[in-house]
């Protein structure tokens, strides 16, 4: 394969994604976070009262939470707050078939490579295009099945009882500055619901965008695995390059009923200068499994932990994590599992890659309440620093209060090193196609994890971003 | 006369290591021609080894002084890649784990990039390196394993004797490939090279070992001593054998030991 070639035909030092189609927005907020603005969003959704004073209570929580100082850097983030706008809505109703949606939004699915993928394999993408689910389709053996995969706002409007009976109770309002505000202000997003013994074989897949500058985005995102079912949701994030601060922070609750195995992938690539603030987390019941598959790419600054809460006996967490930090960004990445019954097990495996001035950090939380008997975890996290500048650090939390816990924790860091790329070199390879090599191979574990198509593309993702990186 | 003019020559070649001060090799005289087997032995820290990586571009050293050629033109400026590609092979004395990697990927890879612009035909690949596995008496399931990732000794030789059958070169610089094999994996390495050999009967093989076991199975037409940075003596195999007999003890000055 000609590497070289093919990354050139890309464009080399440019962002891959970062284009820019003529905005043609239906109705915005103006900038910035009131209570106006909240007022705004959800009359605009025709939101029932109880929506409506929750996402008031949220504001008031967030207002009243400070900003944290923890993870990263977040000095520069209250003025880019002060200038997004909230809320943006590019369109007045949900397409249902492919010919209604616009040829520009058209335009812009493929220039990301989606429209041929979405017509002929996946008939069931919902996809996000700004704040809203511009276009969903279902595939009919899904409706067959009963499976509900909505945009948030439908499955608020069309299932009342459902929604309400699970949202905001996975991660509460006040979980954390962050949470309170996308409880606000939340936009977009998808709302699923997997009936009990029902398996899904083929992924369900959003794909999300943000296309508005200085537009943040809120996407909110409830699942629920039913008792003895078996599905996979699939999640991909690019965003256009814009020179001011953009921002997004979204929450995905998920519930994971007894006997039930669910797995939520995701693979994120803000462009670079965006705070990515997400709050993700699980409920998993017993003897149910839940898996988080999660690539951080972009952004300026990401702080988000993916999170098991193994709550019925027997429960398996499994979080597999790749970030990739390259100048100017900082992944503050991770994951958390909280063992608060026995026999319940978990996995943490965590890869990052650093180069330039990129910063990785792990950071992780490990709990096992009292009277979790016999509960099992092991945390991997391995870095890998490109160059001399790279940064990585690791702050593991292991919080254990039962004594018949089994917990193995085990970090390394390695560097490219020389002699690793002479061997390559010496065997005919440039100095970009070893280090390329080195770098698949390091992130081969998570990456066979991956559906094929993802895992083509993240190889390439990160092969773009690595460019200029040597020599 | 074009017949004898060497595929490698090394003239006065003196080299120190990158960041040191420290002078190991200190003008080195060396003549291969084109199908030759030409063995270097010598006791530990005489730079035998390290003439070895510096042919193959080793970044670890500067060379100093004198000067290489290879079939008439001078490598010392060359990147290690560009001289893989023009016909050099450094058989490892410690090969590289690349974790994740698999030695099927890894050599497509590497003859991808030998074959430049033109697409490597898969199909094509797959029968060489399963040709090759059988050959070095390799298990296929061998092509999936990651590169040098948890290989024995003998597993790691074998593997660059694979990558050696694969890529072909004109020059093959073999680094105490016999380090560490039982005598079982020395005769099946010694086999796949003799085997090689015969296919191409123009590869020229530079072998640098400290015992003259190796040189049982792989006949050299010629023999040099090297000690403390030079080439003490050249000769033919029986220079290998009373080596066997005598040891290094005869080339050592009195001093010697300082190189470590």
């Amino acid at each position: 394969m000609p590497q070289n070639e093919t990354v050139q035909e890309l464009g080399l030092d440019e962002y891959k994604y970062g284009f820019v189609d003529k905005e043609q927005h239906v109705f915005r907020t103006q900038p910035g976070l009131s209570e106006e603005v909240v007022r705004q969003i959800s009359a605009h959704k025709e939101e029932p009262e109880w929506m409506l004073d929750f996402r008031l209570k949220a504001l008031e929580i967030y207002e009243s939470k400070p900003m944290p100082n923890w993870g990263g850097d977040l000095s520069g983030l209250q003025d880019t707050l002060d200038e997004i706008y909230f809320y943006v809505r590019p369109q007045d109703k949900m397409e249902h078939s492919w010919d209604d949606v616009p040829d520009n939004i058209k335009d812009t699915f493929e220039k990301l490579g989606i429209p041929e993928a979405e017509q002929k394999v996946l008939a069931g993408v919902g996809a996000q295009y700004e704040s809203e689910m511009v276009y969903h389709s279902l595939k009919q053996e899904w409706d067959e099945k009963g499976v509900i995969f909505d945009s948030i706002e439908d499955g608020l409007k069309k299932h009342p009882e459902l929604f309400k009976k699970y949202f905001g109770t996975v991660i509460p309002t006040a979980d954390n500055k962050f949470s309170a505000m996308n409880s606000a202000v939340w936009s977009g997003g998808s709302f699923v619901y997997i009936p009990p013994g029902v398996e899904l074989d083929t992924p369900l897949q959003a794909y999300f965008r943000v296309n508005q500058e200085l537009m943040g985005q809120f996407e909110r995102t409830l699942i629920i695995a039913g008792e003895g079912s078996r599905a996979h949701y699939v999640e991909g994030c690019t965003a256009p390059a814009y020179s001011t601060d953009s921002f997004h922070s979204g929450v995905i609750e998920i519930v994971v009923e007894k006997n039930a195995h669910f797995r939520y992938t995701t693979i994120q690539n803000w462009s670079h200068n965006m705070y990515n603030l997400v709050t993700q987390r699980s409920i998993v019941h017993e003897n149910a499994t839940m898996e988080w598959l999660d690539g951080n790419l972009g952004s300026k600054l990401t702080m988000k932990y993916p999170s098991c809460y193994l709550v019925g006996e027997g429960a398996h967490g499994n979080i597999l994590s790749i970030a990739y930090s390259g100048d100017g960004q900082h992944q503050d990445t991770g994951g958390k599992i909280i063992h608060a019954a026995p026999n319940t097990t978990s996995s943490i495996v965590s890869k990052s890659i650093s180069k330039g001035t990129g910063r990785s950090s792990y950071r992780g939380l490990l709990q096992v309440h009292d009277g979790a008997r016999n509960a099992k975890s092991n945390v991997e996290c391995d870095a890998l620093l490109i160059d001399e500048t790279a940064k990585t650090d690791t702050y593991p939390y292991i919080e254990i209060d039962e004594k018949s816990a089994h917990i193995g924790h085990e970090a390394t860091v390695s560097k490219v090193g020389d002699e690793q790329l002479f061997y390559l070199m010496s065997r005919g390879m440039s100095e970009e196609e070893a280090m390329a090599l080195i770098v698949r191979g390091f992130i081969e574990p998570i990456a066979k994890e991956l559906p094929l198509e993802y895992a083509v593309e993240l190889n390439r993702l990160i092969e773009l971003e690595m460019e200029g990186s040597v020599g | 006369m074009r017949m004898s003019s060497p595929i490698l020559k090394i003239e006065n070649l003196q080299a120190k290591v990158a960041d040191e001060d420290l002078q190991i090799l200190k003008g080195v005289d060396l003549e291969l021609n084109a199908g030759e087997i030409h063995a270097i032995m010598g006791p530990n820290g005489s730079g035998k080894s390290t003439l070895a990586k510096i042919l193959a571009g080793h970044p670890g050293y500067e060379v100093t002084g004198g000067s290489v050629t290879f079939e008439g033109e001078d490598i010392l400026e060359a990147e290690p890649d560009e001289r893989s590609q023009a016909g050099i092979f450094l058989a490892f004395q410690y090969p590289v784990e690349i974790p994740g990697v698999s030695i099927a990927n890894f050599l497509r890879t590497a003859l991808q990039a030998h074959s430049g612009d033109e697409e490597l035909d898969l199909f094509e690949f797959s029968d060489l390196l399963m040709e090759k596995m059988e050959m070095l008496e390799m298990d296929p399931s061998f092509a999936e394993r990651p590169v040098n990732d948890g290989f024995s000794g003998g597993e790691k030789k074998r593997n660059e004797i694979l990558q050696m059958a694969c890529l072909r070169p004109k020059l093959a610089l073999m680094d105490e490939t016999d380090s560490g094999l039982d005598i079982d994996a020395l005769q099946i390495v010694a086999k796949g090279v003799n085997k090689l050999r015969e296919d191409n009967p123009e590869m020229t093989i530079l072998l640098i070992t400290h015992y003259q076991r190796l040189l049982n199975y792989i006949k050299p037409d010629h023999v040099h001593v090297m000690v403390q940075g030079r080439i003490v003596q050249s000769g033919g195999p029986e220079v290998a054998l009373k080596l066997e007999d005598d040891g290094y003890a005869e080339f050592i000055p009195a001093a010697a030991g300082e190189e470590g």
